[in-house]
C-alpha cells in the first residue's frame, strides 16, 4: 500500500514545482530568523529573493554539525518556544548534544513520513508493531511510535532492551514486526536460540531497522535468522529522526520523502554537486520543517541517488545504503562517536597525552569499543592501584561525555604510530 | 636505609622482560632484585640495581616509562619467625605497606624491600627498634 500516492508517484516536474514554493518559504524563515545563516547568504551575497526554484537549492551555504552546537541549545529554532512541542537530542561533537524542536505540525509531518515508511516496509493497519528502538531523547522510539499510531497499526511501546520480555511479548501478543537496530536484531535472534524459542513460531514477518551501519550481508544473516524480510530506515535528528527515507519491499535503494527533505549528492573535497548516479556527501534541506528548518546540512554520509521510478510504483527519488562517511564518525551501539571527542577528554585531564588509538571490534553482535593511550613519564606511577584508578578515570570521564562505555589499555609511550601527516586514530575491524 | 628503586612500565608482550635486562647487562648493571607487579594488560618491574640513575637513564633513551621510587631495605635473619617480626613492629606502628618483597645475599641474613604508605614514618619504626635487628652496616651493594 501506498500511503500518499498523490506524492510519493508524483511526476519529477511535480515534485520540483512542490519543493520549489516550499524552498523559497523554507528560506525567507531562515534568513529573517537565524542570524548565524543570515550572515552566510549575505557573505556569498545571496538574498532571499534570488531562489526561484528547486534549481537555485545549489548557490546556498551549507549547514555544519558545528553551526548547531555553536547555537546550542535553541539558536536555530525558527519559531518562539511556546510553538515547540517537543526537545529531542542526539550527541554532539564535543559533548554537547545537537538539540532539535519540534512544533505541533512538525510532529504530525513526522508521523506522515515514518507513515509513510511503514507502508513501504508493507506494514498495513493489522499489524502489531513492537518498538524496540530506545523511547527517549532519541528520536528512534518515539518516531517510530507515532508513525505506526498514524498509520492505524498496534503499537507495542517496549523500548530497548530487556530481550528476555522482548521475546515474550512477541509470543504472547503476536507481534508481525519489529523497529530496533540491525545489530540488536541479530542479539535477539541468538537469545531465541538460546532460550529455545523457533523464529518460525512466531507471527514476526518484517523488521525495519536503522541509526547504524549495516551491510547486505547483514541484511542476509537478519533474514535468515529471524526468518522475516529487513527493511533498511535512515534518518537523523536534525532533519527529522527516522523516516527521512525508507526502503520498500524491493530493497533497491531507500525512497527519500523529497517533499520534505531535498536530498543532494556533493563531493565532499570540492563541494560541488556530483551528477546523478555518483557517489558522494548526502547533503538535506528541509522544506517543510517549522521548528528547525535547515538548508543543505552536511549528513557526512557517503551514498548516490537513483531517479528511476520504482517496481513498486513510487517516485520518490531513491539513496542507496550509505557507503561509509565523509569524516571519522564512528557510530557504535547507536551512538555517534568522533575520535576527536575522545581526544579532548584525554586533553583535558592533566595526567594524559593526546596520543591513543580507538579500535573497534564486534563481539558477537555487540560492538566493543577499545581505547589505547600511551603512559606518558608524568602520569606513570610506581603503583598498581595508582594506574588502575587513571584507567578508571579515562573510562568514566568518556562514559560521561560520550555517554558510551570504553574499554581503556594502558600502553608503553611511543608505541602508537605516529604520521606526518593526519594521525590514524581509529581500526575498525567491524565487519558490517 | 633507604634506597632507589627503579620501576619499569611494561605492556603484556612477549620479550619485553628480556629487552630490559638485556639493556640493563650491557650497560654494565647488576640487578640485585627484582619483582614483577601484572595485571591483564600490563605489568610493572621493579627492580633493585647497582646503579639506579644510570638504569633510568639508560631505560629511559629506549623509550621506557621509568620512575625511581624510595624504598626501605631492612635486614632480618635467615630464620623462621623474623619476617613476622618486623611485621608486627610496622603494624603495631601504623606503618601500611604498598607492597614489598625480598631477596637473600648471605647464608645467615635476609633483606626485606618496603615500599610504605610514609617513608619516614616507617624508617622511625624501624629506627625505634633498632635493637631488635642487625641492620646492614655501610653501603649495601658491595
Amino acid at each position: 500500500m501506498i500511503w500518499n500516492e498523490k506524492i510519493e508517484c508524483a511526476s519529477r516536474d511535480e515534485m520540483a514545482a512542490i519543493q520549489s514554493e516550499r524552498l523559497i518559504t523554507t528560506v525567507k524563515r531562515i534568513y529573517h530568523n537565524i542570524p548565524s545563516y543570515r550572515a552566510k547568504m549575505q557573505e556569498k551575497g545571496i538574498l532571499p529573493g534570488d531562489i526561484k526554484s528547486v534549481e537555485n537549492l545549489k548557490d546556498l551555504p551549507f549547514t555544519n554539525k558545528t553551526d548547531l552546537r555553536d547555537n546550542y541549545p535553541f539558536g536555530m529554532f525558527t519559531v518562539p518556544m511556546s510553538e515547540i512541542v517537543r526537545l529531542h537530542a542526539s550527541s554532539g561533537t564535543t559533548g554537547k548534544p545537537t538539540v532539535v524542536g519540534y512544533t505541533r505540525n512538525d510532529l504530525q509531518m513526522w508521523a506522515e513520513v515514518v507513515t509513510r515508511s511503514l507502508c513501504m516496509a508493507g506494514i498495513h493497519k493489522n499489524d502489531i508493531v513492537q518498538v524496540a528502538y530506545g523511547y527517549g531523547l532519541f528520536t528512534g522510539g518515539l518516531g517510530l511510535h507515532y508513525g505506526t499510531e498514524n498509520l492505524g497499526a498496534t503499537v507495542i511501546p517496549i523500548s530497548g532492551g530487556n530481550t528476555k520480555k522482548q521475546i515474550q511479548l512477541m509470543q504472547d501478543f503476536g507481534s508481525t514486526a519489529i523497529a530496533c537496530t540491525p545489530s540488536y536484531a541479530l542479539y535477539l535472534a541468538e537469545a531465541m536460540q538460546e532460550i529455545g524459542v523457533d523464529p518460525e513460531s512466531l507471527k514476526l514477518r518484517v523488521g525495519i531497522f536503522g541509526a547504524e551501519p549495516w551491510s547486505e550481508n547483514m541484511r542476509k544473516e537478519i533474514e535468515a535468522k529471524l526468518k522475516i524480510k529487513a527493511i533498511d530506515i535512515y534518518g537523523l535528528s536534525e532533519i527529522v529522526g527516522p523516516g527521512v527515507s525508507c526502503e520498500c519491499v524491493h530493497q533497491k535503494g531507500m525512497h527519500v520523502n523529497e517533499d520534505h527533505f531535498i536530498p543532494e549528492i556533493i563531493d565532499p573535497e570540492t563541494l560541488q554537486p556530483v551528477d546523478p548516479g555518483v557517489i558522494g556527501e548526502l547533503v538535506f534541506s528541509t522544506i517543510t520543517k517549522e521548528g528547525i528548518p535547515i538548508i543543505r546540512y552536511r549528513t557526512r554520509d557517503l551514498t548516490r541517488l537513483i531517479y528511476d521510478t520504482c517496481k513498486c510504483g513510487r517516485t520518490l527519488v531513491r539513496m542507496e545504503k550509505c557507503m561509509g562517511r565523509s569524516d571519522d564518525m564512528l557510530i557504535i551501539r547507536g551512538v555517534n562517536v568522533f575520535p576527536s571527542q575522545i581526544e579532548s577528554v584525554l586533553l583535558e585531564m592533566s595526567e594524559t597525552e593526546p596520543h591513543y588509538l580507538l579500535i573497534v571490534e564486534r563481539e558477537g553482535t555487540l560492538d566493543i569499543l577499545k581505547l589505547m593511550v600511551e603512559v606518558q613519564e608524568q602520569f606513570f606511577s610506581d603503583e598498581i592501584k595508582e594506574l588502575e584508578a587513571l584507567r578508571k578515570k579515562i573510562r568514566n570521564n568518556i562514559q560521561s561525555t560520550l555517554g558510551i562505555s570504553v574499554d581503556v589499555k594502558l600502553v608503553e609511550p611511543k608505541t602508537i604510530e605516529r604520521t606526518a601527516g593526519k594521525a590514524k586514530r581509529v581500526i575498525d575491524n567491524r565487519k558490517i | 636505609m633507604i634506597i632507589k628503586q627503579v620501576s619499569v612500565f611494561l605492556e603484556n608482550k612477549s620479550g619485553r622482560l628480556n629487552e630490559v635486562t638485556q639493556i640493563l647487562g650491557d650497560s654494565g648493571i647488576n640487578i640485585s632484585a627484582f619483582t614483577i607487579a601484572d595485571t591483564s594488560d600490563f605489568g610493572i618491574l621493579r627492580l633493585i640495581v647497582s646503579n639506579p640513575d644510570k638504569a633510568c637513564e639508560i631505560l629511559k633513551q629506549n623509550r621506557f616509562s621509568v620512575k625511581t621510587t624510595d624504598v626501605v631495605l631492612a635486614k632480618t635473619s635467615n630464620q623462621p619467625g623474623s619476617l613476622s617480626k618486623l611485621l608486627k613492629i610496622l603494624s603495631e606502628g601504623g606503618s601500611f605497606i604498598e607492597y614489598m618483597y625480598a631477596f637473600s645475599m648471605e647464608q645467615d641474613s635476609a633483606t626485606i624491600v618496603i615500599r610504605p604508605a610514609s617513608i619516614q614514618k616507617c624508617v622511625e619504626i624501624l629506627q625505634n627498634h633498632k635493637n631488635d635487628f642487625l641492620f646492614h652496616e655501610g653501603d649495601f651493594l658491595l
